[in-house]
């Protein structure tokens, strides 16, 4: 049973290593030069799974602040937060309770405050908004010189390729 | 009882110079007359430098001059002392003189490049002289490699296939055995002292090293100067005699190999100092090694039919004289191996010149070939005598002090075996010169392969090997400024 | 603006690379000077910011005026001051040498290809300077995407080269990623600095977590490094990419990641942790020792003169990841001055294969076939080089081999030591092939006088561009070598704050 616990408790880190041996072994072993790049891809999104799966906390909402909320009275103020704390809370994320969403609780961004536990950490999200350009970046890249690859030697098949490169100087 | 040093930059000249030589040398490339004319000039102005520091040297000073501090605690440095004096004054006086030599021989032949082959003639001395005049290990280092690389040219001045499988040889045990062996041990010291590799005449290891380590340093350290040609590691000499015969002349016979075993002598009195070496008792391993170097290569010697070849092993032999010497560590010993290094070079580069005559004037190599030569080249022949004389230890020649310097030494350490291992050692070095003197004067009329006309080699060179075998017997009656700096330096080393 | 040197050093490339894209779309032959322009102002601002970071320590940057740890900020100290200057420098030598060779290997696209060039460069110098561990990985990404595109550019063969490449960068960039999420969940931060002062002050050295993503981050920076036996990608990329990218990549990229690798070790985790509690020393020092003798016995078997250096470059990874491993600080500084020293060697003989090439048209070693008498400057340049690699003194290459063996010493590690004076001569076995090429011609003649190669009004030098970076680099493997102390001084006062053992010999 506990080992059952561990693995729901983890569940977010036990499939994202199994996308990443996935995607690792398309890399390593596929011979279509394709596939090993869907291979890539699938490696990728593993990371991206596992930061994004860091800032989630139950029952909190995603971080955008409501107009309203930032002309709430001077008295609410104090409790700043920095974006360290926020990531702080996000290990703890399963603490969280369910916050009640309606409470106007949360004041200007200047000088907030901000119950933490009821937002999800949005550091993550815009560091795998980089990740994703990057990734897609890659791709494109990895898959034009596939294209060229294609043109050169007529095929994407790896072992056809080093056969060609073996048997004639270039 | 350090003599107050001076400090004076002349040192650095000293070696500059030549190497400055080259500019005006490849510039006036096309022009024969005036590049050897550079050469002359930056020759003589190189002794001059040296010469003019002997009578502070002589008065037991030192002079001092550090050029650059390159690493923290480790300086350029340059230091004159009687010993570094001795080995530069043979070395520049016999500049000059190959210098001369070459032209005839070069000229004589029609080789190819010769602009290369005096350019890297005068680099290769700035690095012998740098040797020679270094304060420090570091230095010594630099120098060392220096004239390891400068001379690969040199040796491979042919650029045919028997060239190229010599310059390997040649480079692969120089460069191995100082890479391998020199330049840990070198930071190993510099490890264990805290820092410093300067020279100090009574060694500055004692009390950094134990025992064992000692005993491995000085290994490695005889060893790695591969220059020194000390057997096992000698065959790159025999290998390098493809080259021209005057640089197998003055670097194979004098500034190479005397680089060598001068670097142990400095490594010896400079870092382990004489009483450390027998205090631990490790001279003992060290002339048990170069005895055996010195019969076996004059057994070799023996055996040679190429004239170069035999005075190749004849040099390993001798060599091995100078470090047998010194690893007595008695005054008389030491003073008869830096005795050595001057009579020999004298001795030794007459020789090499001989046989560089013989192969101008008659593309002679071996030995069988040179019956009768005498009657042929008879001012070569003679000259060539003399030199054996010298190299064998026989009186009317300078080789005979020293040698007797070194009998000396071994009889005052009591050492008997080494006195009956150099005695033979002479009667091989007899062995294998007088037959060729002798064939070539005293010869059946019938057995003889020249014609009694004479006809000797190109003038320079016949000029200039009639120099060195006059100078070679002037030492015998006056070794006076080599023995007196070769004292000077045995007090110095033996004195603290 | 002298203040605003730090951000220079980056925008400049980049603003020039934007510009090159414009403009070389109608004028081509604009392209070269401004990419010259371009790398000169770089380099002269990485001199300035390291002639500030002499004066006044540490020099702290937020770009856009963001204070850390929200934007992201350059913490330039000596070490990045170092590294950022050598990048640019090499990449201003690569530049000038550029212009003949791209127009003939890549006539087609040079607007392309320098903007692609001076975007790597702005990368790689991103890398060098950043505080921030996730900007970090996207420079990595990035520069590893225009490198690929760089390499992909040469002969088919390089095209796999560069497949390959990009298939083991983005295993070795994601396993960083990976990494420094790991650290993020400990830390709560990506500012390299404030994840040190959050894992010192929180004691969280001991957590599993902050080991497993050392871990990630280290092979991931290894793969990247091609430390062998994760250098699969390297040879082939550097050996068949065109001739200009292998002398700017060649050097640089493997050094910059080195440095990364530093950085990490020391900065990030501290060295406490890395040296003392994980006390993995030993083991990588052996796997350093490996590589250095792997790769230099596979230079050994290479005829393919350019294959032969990218071996090389293998084994030299081996000194700086032993060299830093040694835990020590004679390592360590020998490392450092080896990252730099060896640039230029790496460079050096890079851009003499290139010359090589161009002439002959020719990959083989026996390309240099009888070139001491066709080409003695380039051949001077060469032999700078080389002995350098060697290490022969008064080059660089002797004094980084002179203080990592003290390192090796000090640490008692013989194997090391050992290793790296086997290398040295494995190095000179090498190039003293190449040198006997070079001096007898491929065959030379049996007899002695009969036939010799050299030959008197023949002397066919390579274009000036081509020469003139070859002895500029050359002189400054000589200067590097000559002038040790000075840079030696700035990175011992780096190491000097880390408190390691084993001071080096002053």
């Amino acid at each position: 049973m506990e080992l059952l616990e561990a693995i729901v408790d983890g569940m977010n880190y036990w499939i994202f290593i199994i996308l990443m041996m996935i995607g690792l072994y398309a890399m390593i072993t596929k011979n279509n030069l394709v596939k090993k790049l869907i291979g890539m891809s699938i490696f990728q999104t593993a990371i991206l799974l596992f930061y994004i799966s860091l800032g989630v906390k139950e029952g909190a909402t995603i971080p955008i602040l409501p107009h309203y909320y930032a002309h709430t009275s001077q008295e609410e103020q104090g409790n700043l937060v920095g974006s360290s704390d926020q990531a702080h809370a996000g290990k703890e994320a399963s603490s969280a309770t369910e916050g009640g969403k309606e409470k106007p609780s949360v004041a200007h961004a200047g000088s907030p405050k901000i119950d933490p536990n009821r937002f999800t950490n949005p550091l993550p999200h815009v560091l795998m908004l980089t990740a994703i350009v990057v990734g897609v970046s890659t791709l494109g890249v990895a898959l034009s010189i596939t294209q060229k690859l294609y043109t050169e030697f007529g095929t994407i098949e790896e072992n056809e390729i080093l056969d060609q490169l073996k048997s004639g100087d270039d | 009882m350090t003599p107050p040093a001076i400090i004076s930059i002349t040192p650095v000249l000293a070696s500059l110079v030549s190497l400055l030589a080259v500019i005006p040398i490849i510039l006036l490339g096309g022009r024969a007359n005036l590049r050897e004319g550079a050469s002359f000039v930056a020759g003589i102005v190189k002794f001059g430098l040296i010469a003019s520091m002997l009578p502070t040297i002589m008065a037991g000073s030192t002079i001092e001059y550090t050029l650059w501090e390159i690493v923290p605690n480790l300086a350029i440095a340059f230091r004159v002392d009687a010993l570094g004096m001795i080995f530069g004054l043979v070395a520049s006086s016999l500049w000059i003189i190959t210098t001369l030599y070459s032209i005839g021989y070069m000229r004589g032949l029609k080789e190819h490049a010769q602009t290369r082959f005096f350019s890297y003639f005068s680099v290769s001395l700035a690095a012998t002289i740098g040797v020679a005049f270094s304060a420090n290990l570091f230095t010594l280092f630099l120098f060392y490699e220096m004239l390891s690389l400068a001379t690969y040219p040199l040796v491979t001045h042919h650029q045919d296939k028997e060239a190229r499988s010599g310059g390997r040889t040649y480079l692969t045990y120089l460069l191995t055995a100082s890479i391998l062996f020199v330049l840990p041990s070198l930071i190993y010291i510099f490890i264990k002292t805290g820092g410093g590799l300067d020279f100090v005449a009574g060694g500055f290891l004692e009390g950094h090293v134990g025992g064992t380590e000692a005993l491995v340093l000085l290994i490695l350290l005889t060893f790695g100067f591969a220059k020194a040609g000390i057997m096992p590691l000698h065959s790159w000499l025999p290998a390098a005699m493809v080259a021209p015969t005057p640089v197998s002349a003055l670097l194979h016979a004098v500034a190479v190999v005397k680089v060598g075993v001068f670097c142990i002598l400095r490594v010896y009195s400079g870092v382990f100092g004489i009483e450390f070496l027998s205090d631990l008792n490790l001279g003992t391993i060290v002339t048990w090694i170069a005895a055996f170097t010195v019969v076996v290569s004059s057994l070799i010697a023996l055996t040679q039919d190429n004239l170069k070849r035999r005075l190749a092993f004849s040099t390993i032999g001798q060599l091995s004289y100078i470090v047998l010497g010194m690893a007595l560590l008695t005054p008389k010993g030491v003073t008869g191996s830096m005795m050595h290094i001057a009579m020999h070079a004298w001795g030794k580069i007459t020789l090499f010149f001989c046989a560089g005559a013989i192969f101008q004037a008659t593309g002679k190599k071996y030995i069988s070939e040179m019956v009768g030569i005498g009657k042929r080249m008879p001012v070569t022949m003679a000259a060539f005598f003399i030199g054996s004389l010298s190299v064998i230890g026989i009186p009317l020649a300078g080789g005979f002090w020293s040698k007797l310097y070194l009998l000396w030494g071994t009889v005052e350490d009591g050492r008997f075996t080494m006195l009956v291992v150099l005695l033979t050692s002479s009667l091989l070095n007899a062995a294998y010169f007088f037959p060729i003197a002798f064939r070539a004067f005293f010869c059946k009329p019938e057995d003889s392969r020249f014609e009694a006309k004479v006809e000797e080699a190109h003038p320079c060179a016949v000029v200039a090997l009639s120099l060195t075998a006059v100078v070679t017997m002037l030492l015998f009656i006056y070794p006076e400024p080599f023995f007196a700096l070769a004292d000077t330096a045995t007090q110095h080393l033996m004195n603290r | 603006m002298i203040d605003q040197a730090p951000a220079i050093v980056l925008l400049a490339p980049f603003l020039t690379a934007v510009l090159v894209v414009l403009v070389g779309m109608k004028y081509e032959r604009a392209c070269f000077p401004l990419v010259v322009l371009g790398l000169c102002c770089s380099a002269a601002a990485a001199v300035q910011t390291l002639l500030q970071v002499i004066e006044a320590g540490t020099l702290r940057y937020s770009m856009g005026g963001w204070p850390p740890p929200f934007g992201i900020e350059f913490r330039i100290d000596g070490l990045n001051a170092l590294v950022a200057l050598t990048v640019s420098t090499v990449a201003l030598i690569s530049a000038v040498y550029s212009k003949n060779r791209v127009p003939e290997e890549n006539g087609d696209k040079i607007s392309i290809y320098y903007t692609l060039l001076l975007l790597v460069v702005t990368w790689l110098l991103g890398m060098v300077m950043t505080g921030d561990a996730f900007n970090l990985y996207v420079l990595l990404e990035v520069s590893a995407l225009t490198s690929y595109a760089l390499i992909a550019m040469g002969t088919r063969r390089a095209t796999v080269a560069a497949f390959k490449y990009a298939i083991m960068g983005t295993i070795g960039a994601s396993f960083y990623l990976l990494g420094v999420g790991y650290l993020y969940i400990k830390t709560g931060s990506l500012n390299m600095f404030d994840i040190h002062e959050v894992l010192v002050a929180e004691n969280l050295h001991q957590s599993t977590t902050v080991l497993v993503a050392f871990i990630l981050i280290t092979v991931g920076v290894w793969i990247k490094m091609a430390f062998f036996p994760l250098h699969a990608w390297l040879p082939n990329s550097y050996a068949f990419a065109p001739t200009t990218t292998s002398c700017l990549l060649g050097p640089l990229v493997t050094k910059v990641m080195v440095y990364v690798m530093i950085r990490m070790m020391l900065t990030v985790f501290d060295p406490l942790y890395t040296y003392l509690q994980l006390n993995w020393g030993n083991i990588v020092v052996w796997m350093a020792v490996i590589a250095i003798l792997a790769g230099s016995l596979a230079a050994l078997a290479q005829t393919d003169l350019r294959r032969m250096l990218a071996f090389l470059i293998v084994a030299e990874v081996g000194y700086m990841v032993g060299g830093v491993w040694l835990a020590n600080t004679a390592g360590l500084v020998g490392a450092i001055y080896h990252l730099i020293a060896d640039v230029f060697m790496t460079l050096c003989v890079f851009l003499f294969a290139g010359i090589v090439f161009a002439k002959t048209g020719k990959r083989d070693i026996t390309a240099t076939h009888g070139l001491f008498a066709k080409m003695p400057l380039t051949m001077a340049g060469l032999v700078v080089g080389a002995l350098s690699l060697i290490g022969i003194p008064p080059t660089a290459g002797f004094f980084s081999k002179w203080y990592l063996i003290q390192g090796g010493m000090a640490a008692g590690h013989w194997g090391y030591v050992t290793a790296l004076l086997i290398s040295s001569l494995a190095m000179a076995v090498l190039f003293f092939r190449v040198f006997e090429y070079a001096f007898f011609g491929v065959k030379p003649a049996e007899g002695h006088g009969d036939h010799h190669p050299s030959g008197k009004g023949k002397f066919s030098e390579a274009s000036a561009s081509m020469l003139l970076p070859l002895l500029g680099t050359a002189s400054l493997v000589l200067l590097i070598g000559i002038f040790n102390q000075s840079i030696v001084s700035i990175i011992t006062d780096f190491v000097g704050q880390f408190n390691l053992t084993g001071s080096i010999m002053r």
